[in-house]
């Protein structure tokens, strides 16, 4: 039994509340991914269930163990560095070996998890050598094998790939979740890159200065963001945030935004009525947004193709610009040119202005 | 589960935070600090800080020429001190012997730099050549001076008497004595000024000359105007070293002229030496290592000022 | 490739250039000439034999080696017993600073507690009080704990240093931060972290302050000639102004004894000039 538990956990520094009061359970075995922006408090929440810091208020359990004020070496979790941490002086198969040094791990067992895990990772050849003498991919490889030579618990990844290239940050990023399915520890992943997030975890956790903003499987976060942070953080380009006051047509309520109306599949009007908002905050995804006989007119700014789609910018009527991504092959866009939007109602994410949250 | 530790969250955060659990941490740490410096605090306590003290407090004292009965004189003693002719010649006699050491020092070690600054064959040779004083200790340096210093048979009266200016007596001659010492000194310090100035010379960028060739700067030039100035803060900080030196100096003294010969090299050090250990005015002696200390405090003052950005900030 | 013979052009300025070359070799070589001098009457003196040593004319090179004269330097007075005596000290007061530097320089390095900076600043002032100017108390505490003209009377006052603290420090200030988190998580204590990566990573700073204290401490003359008096504790340096006061007429055999105390510093400074160069430059130069 390996999950993580933090039961309102707060952390300041100074002033500034680097994590607060977050509430989650990371699930035996699961890969969880921590996904925010720079500065909320990523690291910050990976070093409180390391024991490098402790919490100024809240619970945090390891399995079913409380490990407030218990010392690092003693919680059972191995951590990867964003820096990796290598011990420069010391050779590959001394750096695997350095935590089992100190655990009184008998020689012979330590030469073969070390080989074990040299194994695993691809690191036989270089087991002589020093981190200089390593690639950037390879140094992170050597911080992965000194972290699971030790069998943790829990694994703490802190943006293990934001050092390699975009072309070995795929490659890796197969490679971890591969390793993930074999060694079946549960990982604490924490990246800032949301296409990292996407792909890699069962689950993510979106963070937002030091506050727990939404958790649930990738495509249900992408699907129903729960606030206005999750929904412009998660994908890419952002969605499209226009503000609209909400009418009544008929029957059913519509959301007036300039150049047009936005229609509301039932269930969100029914949210709207019920807290009788005036206005809302209407998100569209760029690749949700049509540019087809839509029922909100717009002008065509620019169009830029990246070679697999292209994207969009328009404006709308009071001079907002939304961003829509295309197909390569559709009808060509003259710059000025008048188009009409549309989207699907259930793609039409409502939140309330005030607050940010979620409508619906 | 929740059960399994008793309490609700809250009650049970409440409950650590009131055995300090969660700074438990933080107060290992500091011990585990205060342990650390430990021996070296002990250390500084023991033989820095409580005989510093203890230094000024016996200077209130005096003792009897057996040193058997200490009577209790108080500042006054300060002020005699101060008055006394034999500590104001003493202050003189380390005055000048600055004067001839520290100018001499830099001028010869910069000197000695400049030479082996450039790129040459068999450079590491001289290089080693010139670093090489920083092998001989006080008492090495002064035995072999006194030697060459010798009135009959050194080589440098040798030399002057060949060259027609007649023998002097370097060590017993109250003109001389003084300049033989710090003769001796400076030959002494060399390496140490060499060494500092050399690294200082090594650390200014080759670029520098080289725009200053372009922009049409003769040798001269170049020194007065690229060397010199980036070189200020190395020369300086010799200049600093090398005055605290002259007015620690000791052996050399003792070896050669013991304060003689008409106590024309009883430099402050000697001073303190003869009247705590010879003379058994232990309170006087202690009187004047406190002046003696308050004019090193200036001067390291001083190098701090200089040194503080590097000191404190890493570089 | 072909090489092509290019005709050798001989700049206008070459025949100058030589010359200035020659004025080069030649000032280098008169300054080490003159640096040289002390040591080489010593070496040429030590070598006289005994009717020749208060000759005039002085001799001015070795015609007759007489090495005899340096086994008489080890007979008349007790330099074996000196040089020993000073390789103990230096060697115990070397790793004494050593470890109680390490030991400071990690705790204003790498930990975090309260007075830090203002401890930090108390071992700042030693460096303002020279030990000329304690020796007076110093030598009564040392009476006192009865350590006149012994080991730990020549070596625990010196156990501590300030320099080597702040030398050190810097050194560790270097070390990442992250390097002491894994090391925690990877079960290393303070002292684990300390020994088996600030250390090695520190080595050459560590080299170059034990080849600086040991330097110090074999060159230190006035507190050794305060607390020694008898042959038994004497370090080389006391010993050698013994050796002069006691054969004033024999000073072949002084200069003998000089050119040995001379050796091992030498030896010191050929093997780690670099490590020196280091050490006498802290605080001089960035870096
Ligand atoms: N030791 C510290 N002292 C003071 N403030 C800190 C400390 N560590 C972190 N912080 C602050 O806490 C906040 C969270 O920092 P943290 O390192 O957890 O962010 P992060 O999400 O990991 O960011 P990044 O993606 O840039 O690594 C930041 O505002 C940071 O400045
Ligand atoms: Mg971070």
């Amino acid at each position: 039994m390996s999950r993580v538990c933090f039961e309102g956990v707060t952390k300041r520094f100074g002033d500034v509340v680097a994590v607060d009061d977050l509430r989650l359970e990371v699930a035996d075995r699961e890969f969880l991914v921590l996904v925010g922006p720079s500065g909320c408090g990523k690291t910050t929440v990976l070093r409180l269930v390391a024991g490098l810091d402790e919490p100024d208020a809240g619970l945090i359990h390891i399995g079913d163990r409380l490990v407030n004020g218990v010392e690092p070496k003693d919680r059972d979790v191995a951590m990867v560095f964003q820096s990796y941490a290598l011990y420069p002086h010391m050779t590959v198969r001394r750096n695997m070996e350095f935590p089992l040094r100190t655990r009184r791990v008998p020689k012979e067992e330590r030469a073969r998890l070390v080989g074990e895990a040299a194994e695993t990772l691809g690191l036989v050849d270089l087991l002589g050598r020093r981190p200089s003498q390593l690639s950037g991919g390879q140094r992170q490889r050597v911080a992965l094998g000194r972290a699971i030579v030790r069998r943790p618990a829990v694994f703490l990844m802190d943006e293990p790939l934001s050092n390699l290239d975009a072309k070995l940050r795929a490659q890796t990023r197969a490679e971890l979740i591969e390793l993930h399915r074999r060694l079946q520890t549960t990982v604490l992943y924490v990246t800032h890159d949301q296409v990292e997030a996407m792909t890699m975890g069962s689950r993510i956790a979106v963070m937002d200065r030091g506050a727990l903003q939404q958790v649930g499987r990738p495509q249900e976060v992408y699907e129903r963001p729960a606030n206005v942070f999750v929904a412009q953080f998660i994908g890419s380009p952002p969605t499209n945030l226009v503000r609209g006051s909400v009418e009544r047509e008929g029957e059913t309520l519509v959301v007036r935004v300039p150049g047009g109306v936005v229609p509301l599949t039932p269930d969100r009007a029914a949210v709207v009525s019920e807290r009788s908002l005036a206005e809302v905050l209407v998100g569209v995804r760029p690749e949700h947004l049509a540019v087809d006989a839509g029922p909100v007119a717009a002008t065509v700014r620019v169009v830029v193709s990246l070679g697999h789609e292209r994207q969009g910018v328009f404006a709308l009527d009071d001079g907002q610009l939304v961003v829509a991504r295309m197909a390569t092959d559709g009808p060509g866009l003259r710059e000025g040119a008048r188009v009409q939007l549309m989207a699907r109602p259930e793609h039409v994410h409502l939140f309330d202005p005030a607050t940010g949250t979620r409508l619906g | 589960m929740m059960d399994a530790t008793g309490g609700t969250p809250t009650a049970r955060e409440a409950a650590y935070r009131r055995h300090g659990l969660f700074s438990r941490a933080r107060v290992r740490e500091w011990l585990y600090g205060l342990a650390l410096l430990s021996p070296s605090f002990a250390l500084f306590a023991v033989f820095t800080f409580y005989p510093l003290v203890k230094g000024a407090y016996l200077g209130l004292y005096r003792s009897d020429p057996f040193g058997l009965h200490r009577v209790f004189i108080g500042f006054d003693q300060y002020l005699h001190v101060l008055r006394s002719g034999g500590f104001q010649s003493s202050l003189g006699v380390t005055f000048w012997f600055a004067v001839y050491t520290v100018p001499a020092g830099l001028v010869l070690g910069l000197a000695l730099a400049l030479l082996a600054h450039q790129r040459l064959r068999g450079m590491i040779i001289y290089r080693a050549v010139f670093s090489s004083t920083l092998a001989s200790s006080v008492a090495v340096a002064s035995v072999m001076w006194l030697t060459l210093l010798n009135p009959s048979v050194g080589i440098l009266n040798y030399g002057l008497r060949e060259s027609g200016v007649g023998a002097i007596q370097w060590l017993n001659d109250p003109r001389w004595a003084l300049l033989a010492v710090s003769l001796t000194t400076t030959w002494l310090n060399l390496s140490f000024t060499f060494i500092v100035l050399l690294a200082g010379l090594q650390t200014i960028p080759e670029q520098m000359y080289e725009s200053a060739k372009i922009d049409g700067a003769g040798a001269w030039s170049r020194f007065r105007n690229v060397t010199l100035p980036m070189l200020s803060p190395t020369i300086f900080f010799s200049l600093v070293v090398l005055t605290i030196r002259a007015f620690e100096s000791f052996g050399q003294i003792d070896i050669l002229t013991q304060g003689g010969p008409l106590k024309r090299t009883n430099v402050i050090v000697y001073s303190i030496y003869t009247e705590a250990f010879k003379n058994f005015n232990e309170g006087v002696a202690a009187a004047q290592a406190i002046f003696l200390f308050l004019i090193i405090l200036v001067l390291t003052l001083v190098q701090f000022r200089f040194l503080e950005r590097r000191v404190f900030y890493g570089s | 490739m072909a090489r092509r013979v290019v005709p050798a052009i001989r700049p206008a300025g070459s025949r100058r250039r030589v010359l200035v070359r020659v004025g080069q070799y030649a000032l280098l070589t008169l300054a080490a000439a003159l640096i040289l001098v002390p040591v080489y009457f010593s070496v040429v003196d030590s070598l006289l034999p005994p009717e020749k040593i208060f000759a005039y004319p002085p001799a001015l090179w070795i015609t007759h080696p007489q090495w005899d004269t340096y086994r008489r330097a080890f007979e008349t007075g007790s330099l074996g017993r000196y040089l020993v005596n000073s390789f103990a000290v230096s060697a115990v007061i070397t790793a004494g600073q050593v470890f109680t530097s390490i030991l400071a320089a990690y705790a204003f390095a790498f930990l975090r507690f309260p007075l830090r900076n203002f401890l930090f600043l108390v071992f700042l002032t030693t460096l303002m009080v020279p030990a000329e100017v304690t020796i007076i108390p110093n030598y009564h505490t040392v009476a006192t704990l009865g350590w006149l003209d012994s080991y730990q009377g020549l070596t625990v006052p010196f156990l501590a240093t300030a320099f080597g603290t702040f030398l050190l420090r810097q050194a560790f200030l270097t070390v990442p931060r992250d390097l002491r988190d894994a090391a925690a998580i990877d079960g290393y204590g303070h002292l684990g972290f300390v020994w088996r990566v600030v250390v090695p990573l520190s080595r050459p700073v560590i080299a170059s302050l034990a080849v600086f204290s040991f330097l110090m401490a074999w060159n230190q003359y006035l507190w050794p000639l305060l607390i020694t008096n008898s042959d038994e504790y004497r370090t080389v340096q006391i010993g050698l102004k013994t050796l002069v006061s006691q054969n004033l007429d024999q000073f072949n055999v002084v200069m003998a004894g000089t050119v040995v105390a001379a050796i091992p510093m030498f030896l010191l400074l050929v093997l780690f000039q670099r490590h020196l160069v280091r050490g006498l430059t802290a605080g001089a130069i960035k870096g």
